[in-house]
């Protein structure tokens, strides 16, 4: 079989043959809907229990703080949207959230400013994506009803120090969201010790199924209800439940607590190992983010003089699937607003891959994608106008 | 294998055309969107009127790569009137088609020829109808569909 060498982790994970037959009963032989009260509705039910059992142990949440969605899209909609929609009536319609964000914080709140009045502050980050704790401090008003700051950028990987910025949110009296998509499995975890009041997480960024994800809401704060319906999920977010994807879930989670240790240790070295080979063999590269604290997997790359979709194609072309943040059809904003946030000029923004290792990576994938990477960047400097001795001059 | 271009575009693109710099050429045309995060360079030979080498330099995506190399096969050889004539459409149209969302990007190499038959003829004291009113320096104008 032809080679193929995935690199884009923190873009989706592979399922786990363990998850993968954890799930398999529950599309036929265990097909109930879990609201029956006979048989094979209650044990569905209970699957679902253990499930979230799992999935609160990953971030050491009680079982009743769970609820599950249809990923962390909908649980980042939750959270900003709960919040605003709860706190309204006290005159609180104002969310603070950062530059880095992804989109389904972003967009969330240019929705909630458009048809619900809501206003939105957008905090700036440090050249290695890191949240200064006194712009939040300033930036708290009394009409601020939620402050959500990423744990982990799925760009470039850095991690945020939660617990400065939730305790001071929390001084003011103002609750606090995480998106911990990317983070999950990667950093530990514990939402009492992190002061943490909604989190947002999906199963696909930790071998576990895609379309299936979990709100983590801290006990005692009466959101709205999400999604009106039947009383799944406590009635908070209606619908059947998705049993096969949240038992993969549940199952991928207990996965990754057990595997915490082993799983940053070996990832981190790989990518390291990486990184640092690309380093060695291919000048005028460049390491974005905050090395010294992101995600374990990742390793964001500027190559100085080529484009980075066009990086992207010739990898594709020879079985390396890798990530850009930018597109050359996406103009204001061609380059990735992370990126841009960090103080990266567009034109150097735009020169840039995400790299994401993990477990089932190989040291002889690295090995060949390396080998390969460097003949790329080559071929792709001697067609470019830019070099050293003329750089591109806006 | 799957891929959003066509098996013409990405022959183009791994084995592009007229690559490089040229020593003496006799004109040189330079344009870049930094908007649209592209740029190309050309090199042009010419003699009496008729291009007679044509050599690229691009920064860009894969369909700024691949229109850049085909754009420069295709005035090879063509007077100036003539290749000035090729618009991005040919381009496009030469290539088999591009993603609806990168059309824009085969106007890089149009303009790119443009410029630099401009700066030819400007040196060399040629008026060309068809260069009435361009601007070398003008931004893309079109509406190339650049939103999020």
């Amino acid at each position: 079989m032809e080679k193929k060498v995935y690199l884009d982790y923190s873009a989706t994970t592979p399922v786990k043959q363990e998850v993968f037959d954890a799930m398999l009963p529950y599309f036929m032989a265990e097909f109930g809907n879990p609201s029956s009260i006979y048989q094979i509705g209650i044990e569905n039910k209970n699957a679902i229990s253990e499930a979230r059992e799992k999935v609160a142990k990953l971030i050491g949440a009680e079982d009743k703080e769970i609820f599950f969605t249809s990923g962390g899209t909908e649980s980042d909609n939750w959270a900003l949207c709960g919040a605003v929609r709860m706190l309204r009536k006290e005159g609180k319609n104002h969310i603070i959230t950062t530059a880095i964000e992804h989109h389904a914080i972003h967009h969330t709140c240019e929705f909630l400013k458009e048809y619900e009045g809501c206003e939105y502050t957008y905090l700036p980050v440090d050249e290695k994506g890191r949240v200064n704790p006194e712009d939040l401090e300033a930036a708290i008003t009394d009409k601020t009803a939620i402050v959500s700051i990423m744990l982990a950028n799925n760009e470039i990987g850095t991690i945020q120090d939660i617990k400065a910025l939730s305790d001071i949110a929390h001084a003011k009296g103002v609750l606090f969201h995480t998106d911990a998509v990317q983070a999950i499995g990667n950093v530990k975890i514990d939402v009492k010790a992190m002061g943490i009041d909604m989190l947002s997480m999906s199963a696909h960024k930790i071998y576990g199924p895609k379309g299936v994800g979990a709100f983590y809401l801290k006990k005692g704060i009466k959101l709205p209800n999400f999604i009106q319906g039947g009383g799944q999920e406590k009635g908070h977010r209606a619908g059947t439940e998705n049993v096969a994807g949240i038992v993969g879930f549940g199952k991928a989670a207990e996965l990754a607590l057990e595997n915490i240790d082993k799983h940053i240790a070996e990832v981190s070295s790989k990518r390291d190992y990486f990184e640092k080979s690309l380093l060695e063999k291919i000048p005028e590269i460049e390491v974005n983010g905050d090395t010294a604290n992101r995600l374990p997997g990742n390793c964001n790359i500027l190559f100085h003089y080529i484009e980075g979709e066009a990086l992207l194609l010739f990898m594709d072309m020879k079985n390396i699937f890798v990530s850009t943040g930018s597109a050359c059809s996406s103009s204001s904003g061609a380059a990735s607003h992370v990126l841009r946030a960090c103080g990266i000029p567009e034109e150097l923004a735009l020169s840039t891959i995400r790299f994401t290792v993990g477990d089932l990576t190989t040291r002889e994938d690295l090995d060949y994608a390396i080998g390969e990477i460097v003949q790329i960047v080559e071929k792709l400097r001697a067609i470019s106008p830019f070099n050293k001795n003329n750089k591109w001059q806006v | 294998m799957a891929n959003m271009y066509n098996d013409t575009v990405l022959k183009h693109f791994a084995n592009p055309q007229n690559v490089g710099e040229m020593e003496n050429p006799d004109a040189v045309g330079d344009y870049g969107s930094p908007v649209c995060g592209d740029m190309m360079k050309i090199y042009l030979k010419v003699e009496n009127e008729v291009i007679t080498d044509i050599k690229f330099q691009t920064f860009g995506c894969g369909s700024a790569i691949a229109s850049s190399s085909v754009a420069t096969e295709m005035i090879k050889g063509k007077t100036l009137k003539e290749a000035l004539k090729v618009t991005n459409d040919d381009v496009v149209k030469e290539l088999g088609g591009l993603p609806d969302q990168k059309i824009h990007c085969s106007l890089l190499a149009e303009q790119a020829v443009k410029v630099a038959i401009y700066n030819y003829c400007k040196e060399n004291n040629i008026y060309m109808e068809e260069l009435e009113g361009f601007d070398p320096d003008a931004e893309f104008e079109h509406d190339h569909g650049c939103e999020e």
